[in-house]
């Protein structure tokens, strides 16, 4: 006490003591919150926010799910072919116009962009569940079990991906189901190196030394300790996967080895509508070669905000 | 460094064999012969053919002497067009196809590194996101879509270049331009980034104290740390470079490898798809071995001799 008013006397030399009252204890005051606490989760949805373009390209992803699911409703056109209507130019009937079959081309869009985007998904889905596993189990268990588990990660990584998938589709014979086995089949190691190098460093953490001691198996400290915390570059890389297999299924079908008629997608609407450069029907091309860049710009975008956003490091 | 060297060759190795294998039983597990068509050919003769194909053989015997060809490098005849060797295609496609795949490369990595260097030099400017526009595009347009806009604009309605075929210089602009942008939209943004980084860092600083023109600072100081990330991707960019080559071979009517290969798949012919695809592979491993090597080349901080340093 003496201590205390000595030094606050050389603070202050001019006011006396006695105006210093301790002020009542308030508890509540004491615990309140000022501001929300902000969970990792919040806060980088708070930043992917303000990223201006990533939130344009999450809405124009939204808009072609929701027309892939509504679009074929929407229109008044099936799918059947209208021999008498065939090339017209985009009208208030046929609002994309139609292609050398008389099939409406809007109709046809949406229900290409149904496999487009399954296709993307399926494959990201199936990446992500080989790749964590592969990946989650190899960094955990270290030493020599991943060390060998990463030499047949290299030998895999030098195959080269394409060519695997055009291999598989002559054997496996050309369709949806194909694309999406011949795109995982080389498609995992990304995401399985990814989530190694994070298995790897937050293995030693704390926390996760604290959960052992406790007697946790493996399988929980991988599910509940290391994955939760490594969640934020597994959905980029997911993000970034989408584009890459609908791209790789474009490229499959334009060149003819991809889905098979009567089924559609945007790579084969472009791989159809190609010789319009000579005819000069531009819609037959314009429209499926405009919604595959759209799309994988918003993917990318997306993807680009998120890696921001997610990033441990932007964070305040 | 020679132990890496090797350790590197022995992994390419096992992944060329493995390729090489798979491919061989891929092929041997589909069902129907190149020879089911043609039903009127009689017995024998279908005989014939397949002992001259070797296709009576057991697999095993079949794996050998494909082993046996691939070691000599003679692939064999085509099944489809009689006349013509494996061998025979490859030589007519492949200068073609390693011609528009080298252009495109260094297109690529030339205008990629400058637009990431100009970008980063003028951060948060103008200029970097007009660069960076460009390379969002360039990462979302397919070359396929981009190809046929091309020809479209440039040589269709403006007439500038000719809009097919591979023969003179002004024939190589179109399909280069369209193979190119997306790998240098990635190069691009690959660059970027690792210049900002390195531009903020303390011997860049000391550099500008000691009185270093900015030229020398990026491009003797900052720009050989810059590469190191573009250099990883180099081997993948050769990848989708390669397959891009069939999209755009098919779009631009060039004579190269791509034809033969989509040609031999939706025709079945064993060797032509086996000789390609094996070619095709080789060709991406010793890339991205060679790509392994120039990175511990270029990168100071690895060690590349000692075991800890990795």
């Amino acid at each position: 006490m003496e201590l205390r008013k000595k030094q606050n006397s050389l603070i202050t030399p001019d006011i006396p003591d006695e105006w210093f009252t301790p002020r009542a204890k308030d508890i509540e005051q004491a615990e309140k919150v000022t501001r929300p606490s902000l969970s990792y989760w919040k806060d980088a949805w708070y930043r992917l926010l303000k990223n201006k373009l990533a939130i344009l390209g999450l809405f124009f992803l939204l808009f072609v799910v929701f027309m892939a699911i509504f679009g074929p409703l929407i229109s008044q056109h099936g799918l059947d072919q209208k021999l008498q209507d065939q090339n017209l130019p985009p009208s208030t009937t046929y609002w994309f116009g139609t292609d050398g079959l008389g099939r409406d081309v809007f109709t046809r869009t949406w229900y290409g962009a149904r496999v487009s985007l399954f296709v993307g998904v399926a494959a990201a889905l199936i990446d992500f569940i080989v790749g964590v596993t592969y990946g989650g189990f190899s960094g955990y268990k270290g030493g020599k079990i991943d060390n060998f588990m990463m030499r047949i990660i290299e030998v895999l990584y030098g195959l080269p991906h394409l060519l695997v998938v055009i291999l598989l589709m002559v054997v496996m014979g050309p369709g949806l189901a194909t694309i999406i086995v011949a795109l995982s089949v080389t498609g995992w190691i990304g995401m399985a190196r990814i989530v190694r190098g994070q298995v790897l460093q937050i293995k030693n953490y704390e926390f996760v030394l604290a959960s052992k001691t406790f007697g946790t198996k493996t399988g929980r400290i991988i599910r509940k300790n290391l994955l939760p915390n490594t969640m934020g570059p597994i959905i980029v890389q997911m993000t970034l996967t989408v584009p890459a297999a609908i791209f790789a299924e474009a490229f499959l079908s334009f060149l003819g080895l991809g889905i098979q008629p009567p089924f559609t997608s945007w790579g084969m609407m472009a791989d159809e509508g190609l010789s319009s450069i000579l005819t000069g029907y531009w819609w037959r091309l314009f429209f499926p070669a405009f919604f595959i860049s759209v799309t994988m710009f918003a993917f990318n975008v997306l993807g680009d905000g998120l890696q921001d956003a997610l990033d441990p490091k932007m964070r305040r | 460094m020679t132990s890496y060297i090797l350790k590197r060759l022995g992994a390419m190795l096992v992944t060329l064999w493995l390729i090489v294998t798979l491919t061989f039983f891929l092929m041997h597990s589909v069902p129907g012969s190149p020879f089911n068509e043609e039903r009127t050919t009689n017995e024998a003769i279908q005989k014939n053919l397949e002992a001259y194909f070797h296709l009576d053989e057991p697999l095993y015997v079949q794996y050998g002497i494909y082993m046996k060809s691939l070691v000599t490098f003679d692939f064999g005849p085509s099944i489809k067009r009689s006349s013509d060797s494996v061998n025979a295609m490859l030589e007519r496609g492949f200068p073609i196809s390693f011609e528009l795949g080298f252009i495109t490369l260094v297109t690529a990595i030339v205008s990629g590194l400058f637009l990431g260097i100009i970008a980063a030099l003028r951060h948060n400017g103008f200029v970097d996101y007009l660069a960076m526009t460009i390379a969002v595009l360039g990462i979302s347009i397919p070359n396929f879509v981009l190809a046929t806009l091309l020809i479209q604009q440039l040589a269709v309605t403006y007439e500038i270049f000719p809009a097919a075929t591979w023969q003179s210089p002004m024939h190589m602009v179109l399909p280069t331009l369209a193979l190119a942008t997306g790998p240098m939209a990635i190069i691009a943004r690959l660059t970027r980034a690792s210049m900002l980084e390195v531009l903020t860092q303390d011997y860049i600083r000391t550099a500008k104290a000691k009185g270093l023109s900015p030229v020398k600072i990026v491009f003797k100081h900052a720009l050989r740390n810059a590469m190191l990330p573009v250099v990883t991707v180099l081997g993948t960019l050769a990848a989708s470079i390669l397959t891009g080559t069939f999209v755009i071979e098919k779009i631009f009517a060039i004579p190269g490898m791509g034809r033969y290969f989509v040609e031999s798949i939706s025709n079945r012919d064993y060797p032509v798809i086996m000789g390609t695809t094996v070619f095709y592979s080789a060709i991406l491993i010793i890339m991205l071995f060679l790509v392994d090597i120039a990175y511990g080349l270029l990168d100071p901080r690895i060690k590349l001799h000692k075991k800890e340093g990795r």
